[in-house]
């Protein structure tokens, strides 16, 4: 089964989320899809065994074949690719710009003189190790690289379904998101009880309807802000899972980079009733 | 020769548009007939990549020079590969930036003066 862990907003407690729901199944798989910004590692303090570079297809041209055509210019939907016309009875130009390419392949599967092959580039690296029972894996974008749902596929390639898999998805509601949550058996949506959060929460509901996956609230933080995502909740008949109180024993907890369940045990049982929930819901 | 000038309308008395990548329009004038043609840009909205849409689409008209406040890196390195002499800091009305590069005083930019997506979003 695929749990991904998702929000809205950042900051709310998605890595506490899968961190703790992870350790307390112990044997689980952890992937930490949060790749502009990967934390899980903190708390898991994963021994890595193996590192690979995470790539993207970008195209390589060869201007001797090129017939400024601009076709390849055409079909990139990113002006990845501008291709100059040659005019006046001078020569042509073609360049590209690979920080604008997603990779897509478009141009080089359409170019009709097979000027231009794709090449990988570096963009990040991805970690694979263990903590424990856990097996963890994540993914690291180099810093200045802004194509995000490629290295986050290539993170979820090491999925092994046969133990439950917690994916710690990127904030937002944007690509990376999506990249990252498509697939799961179930998606837990982690929020705050403010206005910042129940706003963010209600996009990503949205989100998440459109892509059909089944999903229920993990309230963090209980105690601050108002009562109104309790009552969104309600008004929409989404199930709310679990609440954790806002508590100075956990922000210390937090601070030290300690999982909940590791220095307040109490929790463990939360966290696999939380599990036991989403298991009953998807039976 | 054709020239492109960036501009906020359709006319000579209308303003140089400080934009490049995302400018109203674009004005295509013979500085030697004072001819000229009004081109709405077609990318002014594009959600990325604007700069080199709108390079590709003015070198397409033919033109030798740009006159416009200020471009970006993509833009820029399109217009280095094409050949087409860029000026930037150019302000006033498109009639006076004519004047102007008529004249000679304007001086060719090596390079961009704001960074990607400055135009974005106004």
């Amino acid at each position: 089964m695929i749990i991904s862990v998702a929000s809205g907003k950042g900051g709310t407690g998605k890595t506490t989320v899968a961190v703790n729901l992870a350790l307390a199944l112990g044997n689980a798989q952890y992937l930490d899809c949060d790749v502009e910004e990967p934390n899980g590692h903190l708390f898991l303090k994963p021994v890595i065994t193996e590192r690979k570079t995470a790539t993207l297809l970008i195209p390589e041209i060869d201007e001797s074949k090129c017939t400024y055509c601009g076709t390849c210019g055409d079909v990139c939907a990113y002006s990845a690719i501008a291709v100059l016309k040659p005019r006046n009875g001078g020569k042509g130009g073609i360049m590209s710009f690979p920080h604008l390419c997603h990779g897509c392949g478009a141009c080089a599967y359409f170019c009709p003189n097979g000027a231009i092959t794709e090449i990988d580039k570096p963009i990040g690296i991805i970690e694979h190790g263990a903590s424990g029972d856990i097996n963890f894996v994540h993914g690291k974008l180099n810093v200045g690289e802004i194509m995000v749902p490629p290295i986050i596929s290539q993170v979820k390639e090491h999925i092994k379904p046969d133990v439950p898999v917690i994916i710690d998805a990127p904030p937002g509601t944007s690509c990376p998101v999506i990249e990252a949550i498509k697939g799961s058996d179930y998606c837990i949506m982690v929020t705050e009880p403010t206005p910042f959060g129940l706003n963010d929460l209600q996009l990503a509901v949205k989100v998440i309807r459109q892509m059909g996956i089944p999903f229920g609230v993990v309230m963090n933080k209980e105690g601050i802000g108002d009562d109104k995502t309790d009552e969104f909740c309600r008004n929409e008949g989404i199930s709310m899972l679990m609440k954790i109180p806002f508590s100075h024993d956990i922000a210390v907890s937090y601070s030290k980079g300690e999982p909940i369940i590791s220095s307040l045990p109490e929790y463990k049982h939360a966290f696999l009733s939380l599990y036991d929930e989403i298991r009953s819901v998807l039976a | 020769m054709k020239i492109c000038v960036t501009s906020e309308g359709k006319s000579l008395q209308d303003n140089v548009d400080p934009r490049f990548g995302r400018c109203s329009y674009f004005l295509i004038v013979n500085p030697e007939t004072g001819a000229y043609e009004s081109l709405p840009n077609p990318h002014r909205d594009s959600t990325g990549g604007a700069g080199i849409q709108s390079a590709q689409y003015v070198y397409s008209q033919g033109v030798e020079a740009v006159l416009t406040g200020n471009i970006g890196p993509n833009a820029m390195m399109t217009f280095s590969e094409a050949g087409v002499t860029v000026y930037t800091g150019v302000s006033g009305t498109v009639a006076q930036a004519i004047e102007k590069f008529v004249s000679g005083s304007l001086t060719a930019s090596e390079s961009a003066t704001v960074n990607q997506k400055f135009g974005a979003g106004n």
